[in-house]
């Protein structure tokens, strides 16, 4: 076998140091002063309005480990086969619909386009019901949302992305547009398109409250009793278990994996799996949280997701939470202090500069261009 | 006289292997004669009635056309992944927003215009303002395009998704966009006022038709009328039958020059076309911009038809719906992606419809009490469209030849290579 050329790189010269050139110059100078701006804007804002700008950051960062949840499933994907999952938003949405039958209803339903199946699980929960009730009810829509979600995903991939792997890229991509677009007109066809209101089971109760300005509400607690076990028990799959060593391999280089003896479909179809158990638990905790979801929520809040698995470099785990949590930040302060109308603009722009300026992200060290 | 079968045999398969040179002009005499007689009796039944063909309906129909040859040049030839080509319709519909209507109304300027005297706002003349539409589309794609064409193809589909997102976004929220008015002493150092330059989700209205002029209409007898209107649809017709002779035309001559084998082989292999000598940026950015400057002249067409522009008539779907239209048809092959925008457009517009209606009365006639909203299931129906295409026939209905053996060259390749090319230097990245 003839080794590729460009494998071979011609060694540093040493002694020579290179004066940075000055498109990397410029870019710096740019990056600073962009930081320099949202950094003055935000603390004249915290000084202004301490209490405000509290409560804006609280619900930010709760907004923000949402996000990071959905961006955990763009960043496991893409870091194993290189494939932006459209279709991962649109799973979370399907997510919080589960969530939703199964605190309405009191069953688990499974949408087969024209009919709905139900599996009774027990009575609806309201905010009255007991604690014991709603802990069931939650354990039960974290369980069944995170199976179900993992059943679409692995679906998707066997149907329609393994069949392609040797394709060029656009048809991949293409295929997951496509299942994006099947997703919503099932979430359309199960629940219609109005917006649909969850039953508030988490009562707005404050924690902290000083001076009457409600600083952090049981809600807020959920958000991060369930995002953090979620969060240490992935940390823990991927980085301790045979699977998670599987996944890092094939992630890495995937011929030499299945040279190893990994079986590299399945390490790339338990990959799904887990993004789609995050995505479910993350619909969950959504439709806790927010309270409302409706079939279209899947396509922005992707995006939003994948903005920020990008922003803290895609691939890598770390990032994805802390690129969540950064853009949560950012919206909820546009929402709080500037205006909430360009808020979407604003993460776009985000998307677009950090893929011009630092592609590789804050923590990613993969780097998406084609050199 | 087997002979003479034969030589019958050879002639009639010696025509339909020519269909490459006679169907164009068959479709283009079937095109220009159909305002003639799609509403005569025996035919009106089936065009009219059955199909909900009309001039309004057609028109549309072709302006999709237009839109899908648009959008083939960046991804059919140039391999670039374009979720975000409605921003270039959509900007050059506000094109005439901008130089055709009475949005602004402060400043009068008129220009060639065949709008009323003293007219407030600004009027260019119309043909002027598509081709002004094209200019600012296409340095909106460079600008676009110049930071994100280095990114690779699914970064470049997620950026073109983002922009074509904020487009409808930026239009909406632009009756207060805010811009520096001015600097101050104190910081943030620019002082910012808001303008007005889209009405919000208000829309711009009364947007100017094209037209002749005075001196033709009088001449022809009104066949070159001096002001289109909305109740003689003819003169729209034929207006974009025309421009989609033009299209094809320019489509065919830049397919076969050396940017259009420099796109091609950008497509197949970056990295080989680069080391041959094709200068990557320019040749994507070229097919980039031209894709803009398609769009940006449909838009203003469209805009015009249809009188207004609302930010709400330019959403992702269509994006989608244009990107549906060149895959159904065939990446790369312009009879297959007009075919793939007339069918598609017709069954997005009308035909679901039309069969929803049918199935429905269907239902009745059984006894069903139920009905089925087929139109609503739009997004279901295509995506379901995609991923089916590019699992069975990813080549599309009328292949291009070159694509479908790119797209068939895994298959032949033999099972020693189940995941990917081992020394796929992009997939390395090295």
């Amino acid at each position: 076998m003839v080794p590729s050329v460009t494998e071979i790189s011609a060694p540093a010269p040493i002694g020579v140091r290179r004066r940075p050139p000055l498109s990397d110059v410029l870019r710096w100078v740019f990056g600073a002063m962009l930081l320099f701006g949202l950094g003055y804007w935000l603390i004249g804002e915290a000084i202004n309005e301490p209490s405000r700008f509290a409560q804006v950051t609280v619900i930010g960062f709760s907004n923000g480990m949402i996000y990071a949840l959905v961006a955990l499933g763009y960043t496991l994907v893409y870091g194993i086969i290189e494939l932006i999952n459209f279709a991962h938003g649109d799973n979370f949405m399907l997510g919080t619909f589960q969530a939703e039958s199964i605190f309405a209803d009191g069953s688990f339903q499974i949408p087969l386009l024209f009919i709905t199946i139900s599996i009774p699980l027990g009575a609806a929960v309201t905010v009255d019901s007991s604690s014991w009730e709603k802990a069931y009810a939650i354990g039960m829509a974290i369980i069944l949302a995170s199976l179900f979600c993992m059943v679409i995903n692995v679906t998707i991939e066997r149907i329609g992305y393994k069949p392609l792997r040797n394709q060029p890229r656009l048809a991949a991509l293409i295929t997951a547009i496509g299942f994006s677009f099947i997703l919503q007109g099932i979430g359309l066809a199960w629940k219609g398109e109005a917006r649909i209101p969850v039953p508030q089971i988490i009562p707005n109760t404050p924690l902290i409250e000083i001076d009457g300005v409600v600083y952090y509400t049981v809600r807020d607690l959920m958000v991060l009793l369930i995002t953090i076990p979620v969060l240490v028990m992935l940390t823990w799959l991927v980085s301790a278990t045979k699977p998670g060593k599987a996944m890092r391999a094939t992630a890495q280089d995937r011929d030499a994996a299945a040279m190893m003896g990994i079986s590299v479909d399945r390490t790339i179809s338990f990959t799904f799996a887990l993004g789609g158990a995050i995505a479910g638990a993350g619909g969950v905790i959504y439709a806790l949280y927010i309270g409302t979801t409706y079939f279209q929520l899947g396509f922005r809040l992707g995006l939003i997701a994948f903005t920020a698995a990008v922003l803290g470099g895609i691939g890598n785990l770390t990032g994805a939470v802390l690129g969540g949590i950064l853009i949560g930040l950012i919206s909820a302060y546009n929402d709080g202090f500037g205006d909430a109308r360009w808020t979407y603009t604003v993460i776009f722009v985000i998307l677009i500069l950090i893929l011009v300026f630092r592609p590789s992200g804050l923590l990613g060290e993969r780097v998406p261009e084609g050199q | 006289m087997t002979e003479a079968a034969g030589k019958g045999r050879s002639w009639a398969s010696g025509v339909l292997a020519d269909w490459e040179r006679w169907l164009p002009l068959a479709l283009l005499a079937v095109a220009l004669t159909y305002p003639f007689w799609y509403d005569l009796p025996p035919i009106s039944y089936l065009t009219v009635d059955a199909l909900a063909l009309g001039l309004d309906v057609v028109i549309l129909m072709i302006v999709y056309v237009l839109l899908a040859l648009g959008l083939n040049i960046v991804v059919g030839y140039a391999g670039l992944l374009d979720l975000g080509y409605v921003a270039f319709f959509a900007l050059g519909a506000y094109a005439v927003g901008w130089f055709a209507s009475d949005k602004f109304s402060g400043t009068e300027f008129h220009l060639l215009t065949n709008a009323p005297e003293g007219a407030a706002g600004i009027h260019l003349n119309m043909w002027a303002v598509m081709i002004l539409a094209g200019v600012i589309t296409a340095i909106a794609g460079v600008i676009i395009g110049w930071p994100t064409l280095r990114l690779r193809g699914d970064y470049l589909a997620i950026v073109t998704l983002g922009f074509g997102e904020i487009i409808p976004d930026v239009f909406r929220n632009a009756d207060q966009l805010p811009v520096p008015g001015g600097l101050q002493v104190s910081p943030p150092f620019v002082d910012f006022t808001t303008i007005n330059l889209t009405n919000g989700v208000r829309g711009v209205r009364a947007l100017d038709r094209p037209g002749f002029g005075d001196p033709l209409d009088s001449i022809t007898a009104g066949i070159l009328p001096e002001r289109f209107t909305g109740l003689e649809l003819k003169p729209w017709y034929f207006t974009i039958v025309a421009m989609v002779v033009i299209t094809v035309f320019v489509i065919r001559r830049l397919e076969r020059s050396k940017m259009g084998r420099a796109w091609i082989a950008v497509r197949e292999d970056e990295v080989a076309a680069s080391a041959m000598g094709v200068p990557l940026m320019r040749t994507k950015l070229w097919a980039y911009g031209i894709g803009a400057i398609f769009g940006g002249i449909v838009g203003a067409y469209y805009g015009s038809f249809i009188g207004s522009v609302f930010p709400t008539s330019f959403s992702f779907a269509i994006s989608i719906l244009v990107l549906v239209m060149v895959v159904v048809g065939g990446m790369g092959n312009i009879y297959g992606v007009m075919l793939g925008a007339l069918v598609l457009e017709y069954l997005n517009f009308k035909g679901l419809e039309k069969i929803g209606d049918g199935i429905n009365n269907t239902i009745d006639l059984v006894g069903i009490d139920q009905t089925v909203e087929i139109p609503k299931y739009k997004p279901l129906i295509f995506g379901a469209l995609l991923v089916i295409m590019m699992l069975l026939r990813p080549e599309g209905l009328i292949p291009s030849a070159r694509r479908k053996a790119e797209l068939h060259e895994a298959d032949e390749e033999g099972p020693e290579t189940t995941y990917g090319d081992l020394y796929d230097i992009r997939r390395e990245g090295v």
